[in-house]
């Protein structure tokens, strides 16, 4: 039955790809299309209201400093709303400022599509804060990431100077995808029982006769953009394992797919782009199969359970429990993680912290490997920088010059995807060693031993992975955390999204190679098989000493 | 329009002025427009779901809600999931307890050492590892069938209601598999108490 589930599941998503991937393709190759009748009069609405009249195409430069721009506004806008909840209205369970460590923590993780939270909603944000700081930025970080995915895909398919105009792509994201889905997703979410009320907490009498306080509020309208945008952040701190997000395992079902249909999309709309659907294809089959291994050692692991717990004496053969919900059990909850991870949403259904080693190990590599679909939009990024740089690697054994798409990959463009490849290991395992070395850090880790490792490296891997789970026992709503994994997160979005960007700005300018029958082709099962390659061998390679000192060391020593 | 003018809208200038009203439209669409009409629309729709699922009993009285557990100190009850927040609602959470910390390891023990305590005539190796484990919201409404029917012989000794009667009761609580393929079967354990509290009396 479990396996069942799985591959309903995946059925499923594989039959939307298709239509979604070719809709992602006709909102932004901005030809004239049947959908713009549905919502062309709002865009030019929009387009009025923000001032928008020249939407002629970008230079690379000029596309980064726009959306660099709008998220620093949006940052600044924030961090005020945040600071100043206490006074400001929709606040009925009267909740204080929030504290300014946490508040730029906050922000930041919110912006760059990553949801750590360092606070708990329930206690920490007022109802106006969840919708107007961290409801609006599940839009405007998802809309950024897609639009920057986008652009990134003009530089490599067409030809001339612009790689398209970053408002344009940021506002249809909003109304042609974004805004759409959420809205029907939230309805069928409160359908199956997930609540969207602007009431304060629910005292209940129990019927032993104790009072029971119920936080509730507009869950749903969070769950849905919390998913569709693979943000993360929860409206409860338990995220989607409260009964409230997540009451059951068909609302599991659709919260898995809404987070994975729209990256698992994004390779066949790059497809479409390149006039060649095999090169989506070829993408996504390099991203399944590497997921479909990391959904079976999740699952296995999970399955056969805590050996420490198994040995009491005790029917344990449901698998390991703790941190889990019975609704989910093993299955959903093993597929949960594979896929929040995959798709860097960082939204949970059970606790990370209380997987087995082994089990905690699958969302760890997949952040660590941070293209196994990918966020919104930079999965795909991520995949075609390495595909890039299997090109290159394979080039160089059979002595040619590099070219992917036809175009010829030059120094410039390796030296862009050096820095893009080399940062986002940097930004973990050196923040990692430091918290290590100083008594700020140490003094968050909870769980003795190698855990402990596992815990600190886990929280700058999903910083950087612009993730936003955690191996939450972490006490980590410190200054030393809030700044720190804040800066990471700043540096693992901008820095490869502005390296990509110049690459595809310096791609869009060269002149195709013409295909002939020396050309390596990207296109076939050989160049899945690079691709999957590469991806693994650079990431033992930089991870492997890491992960040998926590989750591995954990599961050699739980007896 | 003349060249002057079409190149100053896009120079940085211009892109910081539509950059700050475009913030502060979607700020306004994303945050404000959108969940407003969600809550309108799916109170209009749904009004149970949209207000938490509540139990009322026949006073009318909120006695809780469907989908999040209650501590149950009475032994007469059926007991649901170890919860580090005791079942407060205003939070969750759990103790995130790695798989190979002592202290997990100590709960446990002592939950079994209390199970044999409460239930005598049951052996351990029929208690369900479900039962003695946190819930990952520390608020799971749930039990798995399994760890509701090892409970009968103490309900069934304290509240004198026959076996049987009980079985029948954790049978009709027994919800099964969503559509028949996801997720687990499962017993809601206020419900089944509910009912349990009416037949004690």
């Amino acid at each position: 039955m479990d396996i069942l589930q799985f591959l309903i599941v995946i059925g499923v998503l594989v039959l939307l790809v298709k239509p979604l991937g070719s809709y992602v393709y006709h909102v932004y190759s901005n030809e004239p299309n049947r959908t713009d009748r549905i919502f062309g009069w709002a865009d030019r609405i929009i387009y009025r209201v923000i001032g928008l009249k020249n939407r002629s195409g970008m230079t690379w430069k000029k596309y980064a400093l726009s959306f660099l721009l709008t998220n620093i506004v949006l940052v600044a806008l924030s961090y005020l709303i945040l600071r100043l909840q206490g006074g400001l209205p929709g606040n009925p369970n009267n909740i204080g400022g929030m504290e300014q460590t946490l508040s730029f923590n906050t922000v930041i993780s919110f912006i760059t599509n990553t949801n750590l939270q360092h606070y708990s909603g329930e206690t920490g944000l007022s109802y106006f804060s969840q919708m107007a700081v961290i409801m609006m930025m599940m839009f405007t970080s998802a809309a950024t990431g897609f639009s920057v995915a986008i652009a990134f895909i003009r530089g490599l398919t067409s030809k001339g100077t612009t790689i398209g105009n970053f408002f344009e792509d940021f506002v249809k994201s909003h109304t042609r995808i974004f805004l759409p889905l959420a809205v029907l997703v939230t309805l069928v979410l409160v359908a199956l029982n997930v609540p969207q009320t602007f009431d304060p907490n629910i005292t209940a009498t129990t019927l032993e006769g104790a009072t029971q306080s119920i936080a509730i509020g507009p869950v749903a309208s969070l769950e849905s953009i919390k998913h569709l945008g693979t943000n993360g952040g929860g409206f409860f701190g338990v995220n989607s394992a409260h009964p409230f997000e997540n009451p059951n395992p068909l609302t599991n079902v659709i919260e898995i797919l809404s987070m994975w249909a729209l990256p698992a999309a994004l390779p066949y709309a790059y497809g479409r782009f390149a006039k060649n659907r095999k090169q989506g294809w070829v993408v996504f089959s390099a991203m399944m199969t590497l997921f479909l291994v990391f959904l079976a050692t999740v699952y296995t692991a999970e399955l056969n359970g805590n050996p420490a717990l198994n040995n009491l004496g005790v029917d344990a053969s449901q698998g390991s429990m703790e941190g889990k919900e019975v609704r989910f059990g093993i299955a959903q909850s093993a597929l949960f993680t594979a896929v929040t991870t995959a798709a860097t949403t960082g939204t949970v259904n059970n606790m990370h912290d209380t997987l087995t080693p082994i089990g905690g190990l699958v969302p760890l590599a997949e952040m660590m490997l941070n293209v196994v679909f990918g966020g919104k939009g930079v999965g795909l990024v991520n995949m075609l920088m390495y595909a890039i740089l299997g090109v290159f690697i394979a080039g160089l054994m059979v002595g040619r010059t590099p070219e992917f798409l036809g175009r010829k990959i030059e120094p410039r463009e390796m030296r862009l995807i050096a820095i893009a490849i080399l940062a986002h290991p940097f930004i973990i395992l050196v923040p990692t060693a430091i918290a290590f070395l100083t008594d700020l850090g140490q003094g968050a880790i909870t769980n003795p031993g190698f855990h402990g490792i596992s815990q600190v490296l886990y929280e700058y891997t999903s910083s950087a992975a612009n993730n936003g789970s955690g191996f939450e026992g972490l006490a980590d709503n410190t200054p030393f955390w809030n700044i720190t994994t804040g800066l990471v997160m700043l540096f693992g979005r901008y820095i490869s999204m502005i390296a990509m960007l110049a690459v595809a700005g310096s791609l869009v300018r060269k002149q195709p190679v013409p295909e002939t029958s020396g050309t390596f082709r990207t296109d076939n099962v050989l160049f899945t098989g690079i691709l999957v390659g590469t991806v693994l061998i650079i990431g033992a390679l930089t991870f492997l000493p890491a992960v040998v000192l926590g989750p591995i060391a954990e599961h050699l020593t739980l007896r | 329009m003349n060249q002057s003018a079409s190149s100053s809208a896009s120079g940085g200038g211009s892109i910081l002025m539509i950059a700050i009203r475009a913030s502060i439209a979607f700020i306004l669409l994303c945050g404000i427009i959108y969940p407003l009409v969600s809550t309108g629309l799916a109170q209009l729709l749904f009004p149970h779901q949209a207000n938490g699922s509540l139990i009322k009993n026949a006073e009318g009285q909120i006695v809780g809600s469907s989908l999040i557990g209650q501590s149950f100190t009475d032994p007469a009850y059926f007991q649901g999931r170890v919860s580090s927040i005791d079942y407060k609602a205003e939070a969750s959470g759990s103790n995130n307890y790695a798989p190979s910390n002592p202290d997990m390891l100590k709960r446990t023990q002592d939950s079994i050492a209390a199970w044999q305590a409460a239930n005598p005539d049951v052996p351990i190796s029929q208690l369900p590892i479900a039962l003695i484990t946190n819930s990952g919201s520390g608020l799971d409404p749930h039990i798995t069938p399994d760890s509701a029917k090892v409970q009968i012989p103490r309900i069934s000794k304290l509240t004198g209601l026959p076996a049987d009667t009980l079985e029948q009761l954790v049978h009709k609580h027994t919800e099964g598999r969503d559509l028949g393929v996801f997720g687990e079967p499962r017993v809601n354990v206020l419900e089944l108490n509910i009912e349990l509290s009416q037949l004690r009396k």
